[in-house]
This record gives C-alpha cells, sequence and structure tokens, in this order.
C-alpha cells in the first residue's frame, strides 16, 4: 500500500516536472537557447491558421510547423519579439493572435466580462438592500384577540 | 408581478440569440490583411525541372489570378474543372502554386489532370504562402494589373462563386485598367 502511494506520487511528479516540447521537432531547434526560449514564448502567442485553436507552439500541422522556422528565422536575423509578432499580423491579421490586442473593436471582448460582473454585484447589492427595507417596513401585525386566544389554548393543551 | 423580474430572463434571451447569431458565422471565412496591398516579391521555383517557375514580375501588368493548390489537397480537385474551363476560354492568366507538396506529385497531379496553368511554382516551405497569409488551399488570390491583391477566396472556385464573386471582380478591376 504504502508503495503504492510512492509509485503514485513519483509518477505524478515526473508528469508535473517533465519539459513541455509542445510540436516543436527536434530540427527545428536553435543552438542558441536564448533565441530558442524565445522563439518558444512567441510560438505560444501565435496561432495555428490551420487548426484555429492551438498555437504554432502545440500544433503539429505543416504549416505551424513552417511558421515556427520563420519566427526563429526572424529572431536569427536580429528581429525583436514585437517585430516578429507584428510580421506575421501584418500576412494574418490580428486573427494570428491568440492573445488580441486592446483596440477599439475588442474593447467590448476585454471589457465585457467585468461589465457581467459588476452587473451581478450590483445587482445582487440591490436586492440584498431591497429585501433588508422589506423587512423593517412589513413587520408581521399584532396577533389578535382570536388568534391570542388560540395559542393559549394550544399551549394550555400541550401542558 | 413587477416586469423587472423578467429581466435576467430577457438577458439571457438576448444573449443567447446573439451567441446563436454566432454560430452561424464560418469561422474560417477571414478577411485577409493583404487586401489592397500589393503583391510580395517572390521568385518561384519550377514544378517541373524542365520549365521556369514564376516570380512577381511575372504576374504584374493585368489581372491575374494565383490559385495556392495541391496534389494532398481534395477540395482542389472540385474547383479543378472550373480553372481548366478558364484556361481553355483564355478568360484570364492563372498562376499556380504548388504548396508543400512533392515536385514530383505536383507534376503528376497537373499530367493527370489538366494544367491549367500559364506558369506554375512550388512552395515547399510556405516562404510565400505565409507572405500571402494562406491558411489552407485551396486559395486564390486576385491580382489587378497595378500589382496589388484585391481579393482573396479561401476554399475552391466553383461554378457559383466564380459567377457570383470571383468574374464580376475581375470585370470591373479589367474596366479599372482599361480607364
Amino acid at each position: 500500500m504504502r508503495g503504492n502511494l510512492l509509485g503514485a506520487i513519483v509518477i505524478v511528479l515526473a508528469a508535473l516536472l517533465s519539459l513541455d516540447a509542445g510540436a516543436v521537432l527536434p530540427d527545428e531547434v536553435l543552438p542558441n537557447p536564448v533565441l530558442e526560449a524565445r522563439a518558444r514564448a512567441i510560438s505560444k502567442e501565435l496561432r495555428c491558421v490551420v487548426c484555429q485553436n492551438q498555437s504554432i507552439d502545440d500544433s503539429s500541422a505543416p504549416l505551424a510547423r513552417d511558421m515556427r522556422i520563420l519566427v526563429r528565422e526572424r529572431l536569427v536575423a536580429g528581429d525583436s519579439d514585437s517585430q516578429v509578432k507584428a510580421y506575421l499580423v501584418e500576412r494574418y491579421g490580428n486573427f494570428v493572435l491568440l492573445r488580441p490586442p486592446v483596440q477599439a473593436d475588442t474593447l467590448l471582448l476585454w471589457l465585457g466580462p467585468a461589465i457581467f460582473l459588476l452587473t451581478a454585484f450590483g445587482g445582487f447589492a440591490f436586492y440584498l438592500r431591497k429585501s433588508k427595507n422589506q423587512l423593517t417596513i412589513t413587520a408581521p401585525p399584532p396577533l389578535s384577540d382570536e388568534e391570542d386566544a388560540l395559542l393559549k389554548r394550544a399551549i394550555e393543551d400541550q401542558a | 408581478m413587477k416586469l423587472s423580474v423578467f429581466a435576467p430572463l430577457a438577458v439571457m434571451i438576448a444573449i443567447g440569440v446573439g451567441l446563436g447569431v454566432g454560430l452561424t458565422n464560418d469561422p474560417r471565412a477571414l478577411p485577409s490583411a493583404l487586401v489592397d496591398k500589393p503583391l510580395p516579391d517572390f521568385d518561384l521555383p519550377p514544378v517541373r525541372a524542365e520549365e521556369r517557375g514564376f516570380s512577381h514580375e511575372d504576374v504584374k501588368g493585368e489581372v491575374a489570378l494565383i490559385n495556392v493548390f495541391a496534389s494532398w489537397c481534395i477540395s482542389c480537385r472540385i474547383e479543378h474543372p472550373t480553372l481548366m474551363r478558364l484556361a481553355d476560354e483564355k478568360r484570364v492568366p492563372l498562376y499556380g502554386v504548388d504548396w508543400r507538396d512533392k515536385r514530383e506529385d505536383g507534376a503528376a497531379w497537373l499530367a493527370a489532370f489538366g494544367d491549367p496553368f500559364k506558369l506554375v511554382g512550388e512552395d515547399q516551405n510556405s516562404k510565400l504562402a505565409i507572405e500571402l497569409g494562406v491558411t489552407g488551399a485551396p486559395e486564390t488570390y486576385v491580382i489587378d494589373h497595378t500589382g496589388r491583391i484585391r481579393y482573396k477566396q479561401i476554399g475552391p472556385i466553383t461554378e457559383d462563386v466564380w459567377r457570383e464573386v470571383i468574374e464580376p471582380l475581375i470585370l470591373s478591376l479589367e474596366q479599372e485598367a482599361a480607364s
């Protein structure tokens, strides 16, 4: 039993600590580890335009591979990270970025969740205040004589 | 019962309708970032060794189509008869980009189904494809007489697409060129 648990922990740790290689093939990797790390970071931000919901770092589509190689070529040629991204945005539009830039036509996208959350909290606060007011206003009226007598009789019956 | 209790329901319905309309959009129909931009510089090697490929200089000067195809591309077979007809009628010069394909496969494909292209080049490493913003095959770029990209057709040029989209565009571009 103890051995099993230990084994499970080792497997989970191994899975957590293993390096994520994405879809990058060995022949794509740059000899310069700094450039390679930058290429990996940029690739994670770029959409594979064939598969659409994967980054080119994750996708094994042929076009994603060619884009990864292009990213590395641009970095070797001395481009900055933002220049590499701009190069692809010029050709594929903002669609190629997995994280869309904040601009006029994406404001709703960026602020939408916050607006929803604020509206929900606002509505909840409004509801709470309203029900509190209702409590103070609509306190139950005192018992009538008839009800009072009924209550007394019920208590006596119990005793 | 106050009407305001229906407010959340109304909001949910509005969101549902909005998202439902969103579902009808084709996520593959991307606007090309390159429309109205000049054709990038390129020089493609040939698919058939005995021929020459083509460069951006070849395409300039008249209204033309650049078609991205490949032997592995199933949808390219769908549009091929239309391209062959256009070539037979000499309607508009067609240039072929054999994308991410083995040369011999591309050449065999053209030999088997017919070659509608004025010139054919191959783009094995997606160099031109990425310059053009290609997302898949087939894709066709309409180039005007000044060498600018004016339209990008994603997916096959069926007879319908030709009649309703490409031909009217080419007619207006040819008028533009003549005036």
